[in-house]
């Protein structure tokens, strides 16, 4: 298996973990990289015009969300009967705990719960796009986009094109 | 009345040496008393003739009694009863209860497995189990990691158990089992995941292995023989599970076997459907993909397939072809035929010659199906048998990273696994039916052992111009292929229905409630609002002259994950959105058992 988040995504996301000191901020647009937005704290971020335009990460996190977490966690991250309302948690969570639990998977299973979220850390499709998946839920959380599929999308960057393929060892 | 029927069962049972699951399960089938497997007969029908509630008086339905099961989860399939005893089956950990009817459901024994709950995240769509079966004095649990557990009826005690599948590559089961002759035969869940599925049959009495049928793949493993197994009357040809495949891609195929079995005991076939070929992106796996999306007729002894026809070559909208194969004897022009109808998720109605695998009808039953305009059935054709696939509708030639939308039905098909039943009284199939619609996005995906392998988006929304809701109950004529009446629901109709002699129809809703309507007319004769959601199956059965209806209510699966939120039209702009019901503004979580009758 070729694809190689770990480089990019994951131990990037560690690495960003030891600078420490989360900023109070977990939304606003500090800075874009290629297509990409970030906080201050260089946490991923959507980017939403007045136009209704969505950056291209959210936009693939609404195409990849309804792909490996919408049979679980019901359409646009609303919730279900099985799995919680990923809208809620990704503004309620820390992007490096949420980033955990896709990862790593977690259990609550005892006498009144049988819940299971699977670890997808070795599913590159969902761990190419975690960053895009985390984006479009944080923006779906801040009613910043309605449901069902965002109208208009900015292009997908030639950045995110090539590390795309990189990511997925095409 | 009732002596003398248990009598002669056991008697029955008693003259043949050979335990003959067919003989335990014809007898029991047989007597309306009692409900032995989920599907009521070997024939699917779902029909009971019991009388004693019926259309005058189901109106003054009342509870009996009631069962909490304990567990939160989805709860799908119905109890069995034999003699004096239910017996109730749990979503995961998948719990058998023993109840005791002379003594309001008290129970005699419970069996609670040890599962790894890593199975829990790899059964697609919540941890639902569709029941258990009895013959032959033993009760067969296919649990949720895909042991099969055969338990002494009257203990508990467990009498054999074999493993059938690997969760860690994917594999789970949901579905319940099919006892015929000296074997149980299964399935296996795994579509989702990339597993190459299949069927398989171990002995009765000792759980060892007697051969495993793959849904694609060479024909030592499909077993088919090239020139004797047909579809649509014509020899399949060397390699079919191959050669309608690129590369190796057959081994990571899907085709999972989880629905309902049938079986006719004088043709000595059994029947069931295969599931969608894996990944949902159509684009990284040309060809027909055989044999995915089939109706097949299969020899129980063996395994060798007698005939088969695949209704949706090369799926590109998850149409999974497992719902159930329900077996009547019916008149066509002038002469009785065995026949085979089939509700499939793509939206059309077939119905077959269940012996040679002549394609009889195939008509939608439900207005709104447009994927395809019409089934060919001239057999001179070259698409005979095909769905004529409209364009404009075809994920396929839409081509990957491409929105398709407005296609009817939605993945979840005009009908999922919730099975329908027939009265011979009215000759009329009654079918829970979803009237949803999608949009389908396909794109590329990798393949990793054990992890999900899926490849596409997709919306759902009501189906458009109707009347909102996202179900109908409807009575179906097979013959003719037509909608006899139909009854719009808010939600989709994940229940299976019940049909009896009393001419009263059952069947549950997503909100709870259980519905009586009326067999010839559809006219709503009873409701009563149960403590959860209804995805389960309704039985009936009769307990000291008394008869008795029970349904287990317990929201979830695919529908409790689908609708809970409610569902939003992504075309109709923003002024729509929260326009749909959710489903989780009437209804929540909880295992319950609850048990009708008419006044003392
Ligand atoms: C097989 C079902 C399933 C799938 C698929 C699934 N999840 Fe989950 N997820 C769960 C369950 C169940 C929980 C709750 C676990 C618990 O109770 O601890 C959960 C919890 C989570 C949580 C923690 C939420 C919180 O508020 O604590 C996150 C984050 C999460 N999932 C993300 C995802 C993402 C992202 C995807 C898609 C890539 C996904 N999940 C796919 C079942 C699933």
């Amino acid at each position: 298996m070729s694809f190689s988040f770990f480089r990019f995504g994951v131990a990037a996301a560690f690495l960003l973990a030891t600078l420490g000191a989360a900023h109070a901020d977990n939304i606003t647009v500090a800075y874009e990289d290629g297509g990409k937005y970030f906080t201050e704290d260089d946490i991923p971020t959507f980017q939403i015009d007045e136009d209704g335009t969505v950056d291209w990460p959210t936009y693939s996190g609404f195409r990849r969300y309804h792909s490996e977490c919408h049979v679980c966690h019901g359409p646009e991250g609303e919730g279900s009967s099985y799995a919680p309302a990923l809208k809620k948690s990704a503004i309620e969570m820390d992007y490096y705990a949420f980033v955990d639990v896709v990862v790593n998977g977690r259990k609550k299973v005892d006498a009144s719960h049988n819940s299971v979220m699977p670890a997808f850390g070795d599913n590159p499709n969902v761990m190419c796009y975690l960053n895009d998946i985390y984006v479009y839920l944080k923006a779906r959380g801040m009613d910043a986009v309605a449901r069902g599929r965002p109208r208009k999308k900015e292009p997908k960057s030639d950045q995110i094109r090539e590390e795309e393929n990189a990511c997925l060892g095409f | 009345m009732r002596k003398i029927l248990l009598g002669a069962a056991a008697a029955l049972l008693a003259s043949t040496g050979m335990s003959m699951a067919n003989d335990s399960v014809m007898s029991g089938t047989k007597n309306p008393n009692g409900w032995v497997i989920q599907t009521g007969d070997y024939a699917n029908t779902r029909h009971s003739t019991l009388s004693q509630i019926n259309r005058d008086n189901v109106g003054d339905l009342q509870v009996a009694w009631s069962f909490s099961t304990g567990v939160l989860r989805g709860h799908e399939g119905s109890p069995l009863v034999v003699g004096d005893t239910m017996y109730v089956h749990t979503p995961f950990p998948n719990i058998v209860y023993a109840l005791d009817l002379n003594n309001y459901g008290a129970i005699k024994w419970k069996y609670e497995p040890k599962q790894d709950p890593d199975v829990i995240p790899v059964m697609c769509c919540d941890t639902v189990n569709r029941g258990l079966a009895f013959a032959n004095g033993m009760v067969f649990l296919h649990q949720a990691d895909t042991t099969v557990v055969a338990l002494d009826a009257k203990s508990g005690q467990v009498r054999w158990s074999v493993v059938n599948g690997d969760p860690s590559k994917g594999e789970t089961n949901t579905a319940t089992v099919l006892p015929v002759k000296d074997k149980v035969i299964v399935g296996i869940s795994g579509g989702e995941f990339g597993v190459q599925s299949h069927v398989t049959a171990y002995n009765i009495e000792t759980g060892e292995r007697v051969w495993r049928a793959y849904s694609m793949g060479p024909d030592d493993q499909i077993l088919m023989d090239p020139k004797k197994t047909t579809h649509l009357g014509k020899p399949v040809g060397k390699d079919s599970g191959l050669n309608t495949w690129e590369g190796d891609q057959w081994k990571i195929g899907g085709g999972a076997t989880w629905g309902w079995y049938s079986y006719d005991p004088d043709a000595d076939l059994f029947y069931y459907g295969t599931g969608n070929p894996s990944t949902w992106n159509p684009a990284q796996r040309p060809g027909d993909n055989r044999w995915s999306m089939t109706i097949m007729a299969r020899d129980p002894d063996d395994g060798m397939a007698k005939w088969v026809y695949q209704m949706t070559p090369h799926d590109e909208w998850d149409y999974d072809g497992i719902n159930e194969m329900i077996l009547t004897d019916q008149e066509i022009d002038g002469k009785m035929r065995k026949l085979l109808t089939h509700f499939d998720r793509n939206g059309f109605g077939y119905t077959l010659d269940r012996i040679t695998g002549e394609l009889l009808v195939a008509e939608k039953y439900d207005p709104a199906v447009n994927w395809a305009t019409h089934v060919e059935m001239d057999k001179s054709s070259d698409q005979y048998g095909r769905p004529q696939v409209v364009s404009k509708y075809s994920t396929e030639q839409n081509g990957e990273d491409v929105n398709t939308t407005g296609v009817c039905p939605a993945a979840l098909g005009t009908k999922d696994q919730q099975p329908a039943a027939y009265s011979p009284r009215t000759e009329l199939f009654y079918v829970p039916t979803n009237h949803v619609c999608m949009d389908y996005e396909p794109f590329r995906v990798s393949y990793t052992a054990g992890q999900p392998y899926v490849g596409a988006t997709l919306s759902m929304y009501p189906a458009p111009n109707s009347h909102g809701g996202m179900g109908n109950f409807i009575a179906w004529d097979g013959k003719k292929g037509e909608i006899v009446w139909s009854i719009p629901e808010q939600f989709s109709v994940w229940s299976g229905a019940l049909s009896t002699d009393g001419d009263v129809v059952f069947y549950g809703t997503l909100e709870g409630f259980l519905k009586a309507v009326d067999a010839k007319t559809g006219e709503e004769l009873y409701k009563f609002k149960t403590p959860s959601g209804i995805i389960g199956n309704v039985m009936t059965y009769a307990h000291d002259g008394k008869q008795y209806v029970a349904v287990l209510s317990g929201v979830g699966g695919w529908a409790g994950i689908g609708l809970a939120a409610g569902l939003t039209n992504p075309n109709d702009g923003l002024g729509a959105v929260g326009g749909y019901a959710a489903l989780s503004n009437y209804t929540a979580l909880g295992g319950q058992l609850t048990v009708f009758k008419l006044p003392d």
